[in-house]
């Protein structure tokens, strides 16, 4: 069996605002491994990307993290001294965000900042940095490394940022790359070439990606296993192709039925009833039963666990509870 | 049958810059667009971002004032109307916009939102009004009890489903839907689209769907139109645009919308490079510097949008 990089156990998270105490994650759990994409989709706040921040410490205040373990070389993340958590972060544990135009800093070029980057993690001298920050560009694909390192982030496209911004996630020779969204704000022909990179960081290098995203399609088409995540909590998990073959959370089938495709074309969506619930009051019980069409009073009551239906696929619905699959 | 609306020639050029210390740019957002549009028929548009889709939306009902071209909306020259003519036009022709939260004035409630239209249009007043209004929300799904609640208190849905409220008030014929969708779940954005279908089919509403996401507008519209840098490089049935692709960027497009069927192995054709900026857009086929089947002839010869059979067009100087 193979070890996993990261374990997440029981992950519980608050943000204390003024309306009251927001419930971001309730008891999330999941291993990543290496050389594996992870993908864990869900809709508007359902936690994914908040996942993602607490894996780096980076949980922003009024938000924090109340209860569980983030396990990374048997170390829980969460009891590290900030030094140590500082020389992981960016270092073996990297992230990439949603909007590179946001997250690189407009008044370095992006040498500059990898430089940063590289110098912060290893004690190497800047002409050293320059030249690995060279390599890294051109392992992403960039065509002209010497020129880039001299561009300030506006002179670059999007497409062209998320790739620097990979760069530099993966200039300390990150293991583990949490990636927030990374395509969301490219177009689809840029998305696919941004993909299909990450893809091949994972095969070639070996590295674990956590694939935070909205998009079902690149969620099928990148990652190995998935975790779907609504309110803050784990419905259902296993390898991707179980997902959308043999799904078995009412949310998941939901979710999959209301994706508009060509088949569907003529007829009306399935469409999931009502909206996603406020952090704020998330049902007791099951999050989803008040908009689930199998809902009864046990759902209503009592809390599902995360139980295994089959090899590595698990699910959190009292439909498949003990002795009823 | 005839069209409702025509496009001829249709362009949009945006200048930037000027002054004393700049150039003066011009942004080429759409360049001799032609377009037939029919009753009763939903035509999408899909392409990247700065494409020019939402620039023929908002063209084609004359929210801006072209560069050059025309528009004829029930054979009328739109772009010759007098200001009042316009006005009473535009009962006809509405639009619903990407972003509710945007869109919508924080500060009216429900009931101020949805009958602007209707005060500025028509002689209602008083119970008629509020009448009508009521009845507006309950066809799009929200209930009386909304009336005077402003938009903070609502979802992401339930604002679009007010934005088409206001949209449907003054029973238009011709709804310019821009990325309607967008902002919204997957789970919410199923319920939007069966709203607009519902309503398409009930009211006979012919729709301009733009957007992004190919799956989308595969699943809703009848025709397609495809998009790239100001120019409608294909033009065709759904079918025909999804099953008969002609032109290479449209197969692009296609083979790198990731589909959601993990099974579904394909080859992907990955293009190369960028979107050209529409400030300086490449010579001949604004598509060759990308393209994996480019011929020396693509460089300098702008290609024309030809039929190919059975109404479906394409630009490409490969398809004869």
């Amino acid at each position: 069996m193979r070890e996993p990089l990261i374990s997440v156990r029981d992950l519980r998270v608050q943000f204390h605002t003024y309306a009251g105490v927001v419930n971001a994650l309730n008891g999330v759990s999941f291993d990543l491994y290496p050389g594996e994409v992870f993908g864990l989709v869900g809709e508007t706040g359902c936690g994914k990307s908040v996942t993602g921040l607490a894996l780096l410490q980076l949980i922003p205040p009024p938000g924090e993290i109340v209860g569980g373990q983030i396990l990374y070389c048997g170390q829980d993340l969460r009891t590290l001294p900030p030094a140590q958590m500082r020389s992981l972060r960016g270092g073996k544990i990297a992230m990439v965000f949603q909007d590179p135009a946001a997250a690189l800093n407009p008044v370095f070029t992006v040498g500059e900042q990898m430089e940063m980057v590289i110098r912060q993690h290893r004690r190497v001298s800047r002409r050293d940095a320059r030249r690995q920050a060279a390599e890294m560009l051109r392992a992403v694909g960039m065509p002209d490394p010497l020129r880039i390192l001299n561009a300030y982030p506006h002179e670059l496209s999007g497409g062209m940022q998320q790739r620097v911004m990979i760069a530099i996630a993966l200039s300390s020779g990150a293991e583990v790359l949490v990636a927030d969204e990374p395509t969301t704000a490219l177009d689809v022909t840029i998305q696919a070439q941004i993909l299909d990179l990450l893809v091949s960081l994972k095969k070639e290098r070996g590295i674990a990606i956590l694939l935070i995203t909205h998009n079902l399609g690149v969620v099928a088409e990148t990652c190995d296993r998935v975790g779907v995540l609504y309110a803050g909590s784990v419905m259902e998990m296993g390898p991707t192709t179980a997902i959308f073959r043999e799904m078995k959370h009412p949310y998941t089938q939901g979710l999959l039925a209301a994706i508009p495709h060509a088949e569907r074309r003529g007829r009306f969506l399935s469409a999931i009833p009502g909206s996603v619930p406020s952090g704020l009051q998330i049902p007791p019980g099951c999050p989803f039963h008040p908009r689930c069409a199998f809902a009864w009073d046990e759902c209503r009551n009592e809390i599902p666990s995360l139980l295994p239906v089959d090899e590595g696929h698990w699910v959190a619905c009292h439909l498949y509870g003990r002795g009823r699959r | 049958m005839n069209a409702l609306l025509q496009a001829r020639q249709l362009t949009k050029h945006f200048s930037l810059g000027g002054g004393w210390w700049h150039r003066r740019l011009t942004v080429r957002a759409l360049e001799w667009v032609d377009l037939d549009i029919y009753p009763g028929e939903t035509l999408g548009v899909v392409g990247e971002s700065g494409c020019g889709k939402t620039t023929l939306g908002r063209c084609l009902i004359r929210l801006i004032e072209p560069t050059f071209g025309e528009v004829f909306f029930r054979g009328e020259n739109l772009l010759k109307l007098d200001r009042a003519t316009l006005r009473q036009r535009r009962r006809e022709f509405q639009m619903v916009f990407q972003n509710p939260y945007l869109s919508l004035d924080p500060r009216m409630n429900v009931l101020d939102l949805v009958e602007e239209p209707l005060r500025a249009h028509t002689d209602l007043r008083g119970r008629a009004l509020a009448d009508r209004v009521t009845e507006l929300l309950e066809r799009v799904g929200l209930a009386r009890e909304h009336l005077y609640r402003y938009p903070h208190e609502f979802s992401g849905g339930q604002l679009q489903r007010i934005a088409i409220a206001r949209a449907l008030a003054l029973n238009p014929v011709f709804v310019v839907l821009d990325e309607p969708t967008s902002a919204l779940d997957v789970s919410v954005q199923a319920q939007i689209l069966n709203l607009l279908k519902e309503l398409q089919v009930e009211l006979g509403l012919t729709y301009l769907f733009i957007s992004h996401d190919l799956s989308v507008v595969q699943y809703i519209s009848d025709r397609i139109a495809v998009m790239y840098l100001g120019r409608i490089v294909e033009l065709g049935t759904a079918e025909q645009i999804f099953s008969n692709a002609r032109h290479p960027y449209t197969q692009a497009l296609l083979s790198s919308t990731p589909l959601p069927d993990p099974q579904a192995r394909r080859s992907r054709i990955i293009l190369p490079g960028d979107v050209p900026s529409p400030l300086n857009p490449p010579p001949g086929c604004s598509f060759h510097p990308r393209c994996f089947q480019a011929l020396p002839v693509c460089a300098t010869d702008e290609p024309r949008l030809i039929d190919v059979g059975d109404n479906h067009f394409v630009a490409c100087h490969r398809v004869r």
